[in-house]
């Protein structure tokens, strides 16, 4: 069993869960991912891994309630054990040769954004990371980034914290300062991946995005997360889930991802009464 | 309820079954000898889901039939109340001829939906899938639309399948597997309607273990290659069976490569301890 040695809550709706998962601590490295299953009649999740130590024998997750599963991931804490955890599923993100990389994240794709910027930084490249959220009570890892960061930039769409505007205003301005990138990183909602990309083709930047479909086995096999990449078929589960942001068909996986939203407001709905009741 | 049997079986001979381990990536087959095992069955299973690259195969309600079982069968989806959701189909049409092509039909069917149908390319005699199945397929109704060849699949404005667009074929010449080669007729176009299609094309092996294992020999296809009736591949110690092996096949020739490979392991070992 995959026992849950710490949580905490990182704000509303964002919450952090260090998992007990020696072997998969051992091969983790960032951009890979995990599925969970909380109990053993749930969903079968995939998370990006947003963190591991591989010391302690520990894999990090940060996950946003946002449904049926993920309330019932809350449901559990310190102590309790998750019924089914598998990884490092995914390729690694690529982080050979970089010098200078700007990290773009958005809203909880912080999470995994965080530990590409650590690599990028402990391999001794300059890193600028672009951080942002809705509002400041949002906020995670800025510590975390900051220490990892040559440049670290905080956006809020309201601007209650750091500065008001969206992560591409602030990117633009780096490049426009002068900053060259070997490569741009951006993770978080598809809007946002997309947005980031269609200005570093302006600019001519490579850029690469971390994919989050739908997916089910996680291991090549259901072939439910495909996307079309540069007008190919392509497994986000074994042939990402990093891709090249400018061949992506961000429309079409943002189709793709609405597949199942009435059922899943329908499940979110009856997890919300199921736990009224337990309380 | 066999194959299940079938691993209670081994549960109660004292083999342990480790979940959650995807070899390859949480360890690799080397790992598995350093950690002291003399001997590795590699029984990895049917791999990517072939498509047709046809257009409108991202829509909502396209799905590979190894998908649409995965979720009814493994996850539960056809439980009331399971938190694995699959679409609540009521025209419903699968794509191929195989074994597998049966099961997603039988399944769609058995979840309700009121018309589903069999698109093959070939004729009824040339489907690929054993005979008991096209007629309890044929015996629960599927309705089989044989020398059928899809061209695209269309969407609504929601952008959820409504159809799939077809050109009947006639059958020409042998081609290099013997069968007669699908030719399209000319000006045959015509319209299924439908609000789910499932591929079952075939798949191909995995490639986590192949990738990951240094000195395993796989084919051009990515099957593992294997010598003589017992699963031996190139590697010394490991050995291997089933779909990673032959590409899509049935789960009885999968369990009979597993219980020839059994005996030559034993064998294998016991040569070992006795040098």
């Amino acid at each position: 069993m995959y026992r849950i040695v710490k949580k905490k809550i990182l704000n509303p709706t964002v919450s952090l869960m260090e998992i007990e998962a020696p072997l998969i601590a051992k091969k983790a490295e960032p951009g890979q991912f995990i599925i969970f299953r909380a109990k053993e009649d749930s969903e079968r999740v995939p998370l990006t891994i947003a963190d591991f130590d591989r010391e302690k024998g520990t894999v990090t997750i940060i996950y946003q309630i946002v449904g049926g599963s993920t309330m019932e991931l809350d449901t559990l804490g310190e102590g309790d054990c998750l019924h089914d955890f598998v990884g490092p599923l995914g390729r690694p993100s690529e982080t050979d040769g970089l010098k200078k990389v700007a990290v773009i994240g958005g809203g909880v794709g912080c999470a995994i954004a965080y530990p590409i910027a650590k690599k990028l930084s402990s391999l001794g490249c300059e890193v600028h990371s672009v951080v942002g959220f809705r509002n400041k009570d949002l906020v995670i890892l800025e510590d975390e980034f900051r220490s990892v960061s040559n440049e670290l930039r905080i956006m809020t769409d309201d601007g209650s914290y750091g500065t008001k505007g969206l992560v591409t205003n602030a990117l633009e301005e780096l490049i426009k300062e002068g900053n060259s990138y070997d490569e741009v990183i951006a993770i978080g909602p598809l809007i946002m991946m997309k947005f980031v990309c269609l200005l570093t083709k302006k600019y001519d930047i490579k850029t690469v995005v971390s994919m989050n479909p739908i997916m089910i086995d996680g291991t090549g096999m259901c072939g439910g997360c495909r996307l079309t990449v540069g007008g190919e078929t392509k497994f986000a589960c074994v042939d990402g889930p990093d891709f090249d942001g400018h061949l992506v068909d961000f429309d079409e996986a943002m189709h793709r991802g609405t597949m199942y939203r009435d059922f899943e407001a329908h499940a979110r709905e009856e997890s919300c009464n199921l736990l009224k009741k337990e309380n | 309820m066999i194959v299940q049997k079938e691993i209670d079986n081994l549960k109660a001979i004292g083999v342990d079954i480790e979940t959650n381990m995807v070899i390859g990536k949480i360890l690799t087959i080397d790992e598995l000898f350093e950690m002291g095992y003399e001997a590795v069955f590699i029984g990895s299973g049917a791999g990517l889901p072939r498509f047709m690259n046809i257009p409108g195969e991202s829509l909502k309600g396209v799905y590979s039939a190894n998908e649409y079982l995965t979720r009814i069968n493994l996850m539960k989806a056809y439980k009331k109340g399971s938190k694995t959701p699959i679409s609540r189909s009521k025209k419903v049409a699968v794509v191929g001829g195989g074994n597998v092509a049966m099961d997603a039909a039988r399944s769609a069917m058995r979840m309700g939906a009121d018309e589903v149908y069999i698109v093959y390319r070939r004729g009824m005699e040339e489907l690929p899938a054993r005979r008991e199945e096209v007629e309890h397929a044929v015996e629960e109704g599927i309705v089989f639309k044989t020398l059928t060849n899809p061209v695209e699949i269309t969407g609504n404005e929601n952008g959820e399948v409504c159809g799939m667009k077809c050109v009947e074929m006639e059958l020409g010449e042998p081609d290099a597997s013997g069968r007669r080669r699908p030719i399209v007729k000319e000006n045959s176009g015509f319209t299924i309607e439908a609000d789910t299609v499932i591929m079952a094309l075939g798949t191909s092996p995995n490639p986590l273990i192949r990738s990951t294992t240094p000195g395993l020999s796989a084919d051009k296809r990515g099957c593992i290659v294997t010598e003589g009736d017992f699963g031996k591949t190139s590697r010394e110690g490991v050995y291997a069976g089933g779909d990673a092996v032959t590409g899509a096949a049935t789960v009885i020739l999968a369990m009979g490569a597993g219980k020839a490979a059994a005996k030559a392991i034993d064998e294998y070992i016991r040569n070992k301890t006795t040098e």
